[in-house]
């Protein structure tokens, strides 16, 4: 049975953002879209999360706490990051500070860009992310005795 | 027809199938109410199941293993508790059991390393103690009317319960919003989406763990109206209908009212046990010592 789908539950994290894709995102969980419709609950633990939804761009002072936060999702997990910087750096990818998209840090699944991201991508993109996830379930399956996340470690 | 002991087994039995499904489907009408409430549509009916069935697909990611030992003696001695009830028998026992998993739930959050568990732990604490006396005084109440601590014979005493015991009843209302985990004393974790400590005393448990957790509370569920028929067992009717009554009021108080800091919670929650119980139970020794010897 799969009710990964039914019930994603997702952890936001703003790395760096100017705040403008943060307040998107919070808008499309607002009681306007009442995305609970769908069993999207918005949790403030990364150990209860399905989803990671990330917001602009990293910079060297967070690094850690994104992979740390990363790190503490229970597996099967998805990461979309939403918004340009968090895409690649956006306008801010020359900053001495800023390291780049989240990629150079943790893995994304799915990418939304916008400058800000508009609430209808988001949530096009979470969807994105759900049928990810699914197949990463179906991977664990698979392989249950294999962590996905050090799968690629053996060799 | 079946005899005593062999009926009390089947009644257990089956509070333990049924509960589950019972208790999931009442969080789910409750988010639901509470959705429509806030002028929302909210989740279907049955989400609450589909996030059990979703926490099962996660991976168990556990910091401490003895916190697998405390969540399952949770869970067990919650359903224990509650098929103690349900087949009739001593409410004091019936209490300890309670108390003892709640207990456990405490030492999981406790045995893990994170300081929101930590609150979490504390808060969960805080509320037995707040919410302990008025359940004992609930049971010494029925006790006084009934003569007997024994379930069975409460349900099948016939005695209009809540007609001698109203105090006590609004005391329990008091004890349920804490239970069930509702604001204004929704402090060691609540079914809200965002809030101020993490997740309070459920922080550090993920996947299958925190199911567990979610159904256990489920038999929590079934377990505390069942303590509401017993108010009404003289009429199954009125029961079921003051029960209905009695949730309904508790999604409404969630939604009108903000969480309270801690104190309040202990002041208020010894108040209405200090006060209404107490002066309950003083009334009727009265009546039964004094006026009707």
């Amino acid at each position: 049975m799969t009710y990964l789908k039914k019930s994603p539950w997702v952890l936001h994290y703003d790395a760096s953002s100017c705040n403008g894709c943060d307040i998107e995102v919070l808008a499309a969980l607002t009681p306007v879209y009442d995305l609970e419709r769908f069993g999207i609950i918005n949790t403030g633990n990364p150990k209860h999360a399905d989803v990671f939804l990330v917001t602009g761009s990293v910079n060297e002072q967070n690094r850690a706490v994104l992979k740390n936060t990363y790190d503490l999702i229970p597996e099967p997990k998805v990461v979309v990051a939403i918004g340009i910087c968090a895409t690649s750096g956006g306008v801010f990818r020359e900053c001495y500070n800023v390291s780049g998209g989240i990629d150079k840090v943790i893995p994304v699944d799915v990418y939304v860009p916008g400058c800000a991201a508009r609430p209808e991508s988001i949530i096009d993109g979470v969807v994105i992310a759900l049928g990810i996830l699914e197949k990463k379930r179906l991977a664990m399956l698979a392989k249950p005795s294999v962590h996905p996340e050090k799968a690629g470690d053996v060799v | 027809m079946i005899s005593e002991p062999y009926l009390s087994i089947i009644n257990a039995v089956i509070y333990l199938l049924i509960a589950p499904v019972v208790g999931g489907l009442i969080a789910g009408i409750d988010r639901k109410v509470t959705a429509r409430m806030q002028g929302r549509i909210g989740p279907p009916i049955l989400q609450p199941f589909y996030d059990v069935g979703k926490l099962f697909e996660k991976e168990n990611v556990v910091v401490t293993t003895t916190q697998n030992f405390y969540v399952l003696s949770y869970f067990v001695f919650m359903a224990v508790a509650g098929a103690l009830f349900f087949s009739g028998g001593d409410m004091l026992l019936v209490i300890f059991a309670f108390t003892l998993s709640h207990i456990f739930l405490v030492l999981g959050a406790y045995a893990s390393f994170s300081p929101y568990s930590h609150i979490g732990a504390e808060r969960e604490l805080i509320q037995i103690i707040a919410y302990e006396p008025m359940i004992i005084f609930t049971a010494v109440g029925m006790y006084m009317v009934t003569h007997s601590f024994y379930v069975s014979a409460i349900v099948t005493s016939g005695i209009p319960i809540i007609i001698y015991l109203p105090g006590i009843f609004l005391g329990y209302l008091m004890v349920l919003t804490i239970k069930l985990r509702k604001s204004p004393f929704d402090l060691s974790t609540s079914h809200h989406a965002h809030q101020e400590i993490v997740k309070g005393v459920t922080t550090d448990f993920s996947g299958p763990n925190l199911a567990k957790i979610e159904v256990a509370h489920w038999y929590e569920y079934v377990f505390l109206l069942g303590v509401v028929y017993l108010f009404f067992g003289f009429n199954p009717l009125a029961a079921v209908a003051a029960i209905i009554v009695s949730y309904f009021l508790e999604v409404l108080i969630d939604n009108t009212f903000s969480r309270v800091k801690w104190q309040l919670t202990l002041k208020s929650a010894w108040l209405v046990a200090g006060t209404f119980g107490l002066v309950n139970l003083g009334v009727l020794y009265y009546l039964r010592a004094v006026v009707m010897p």
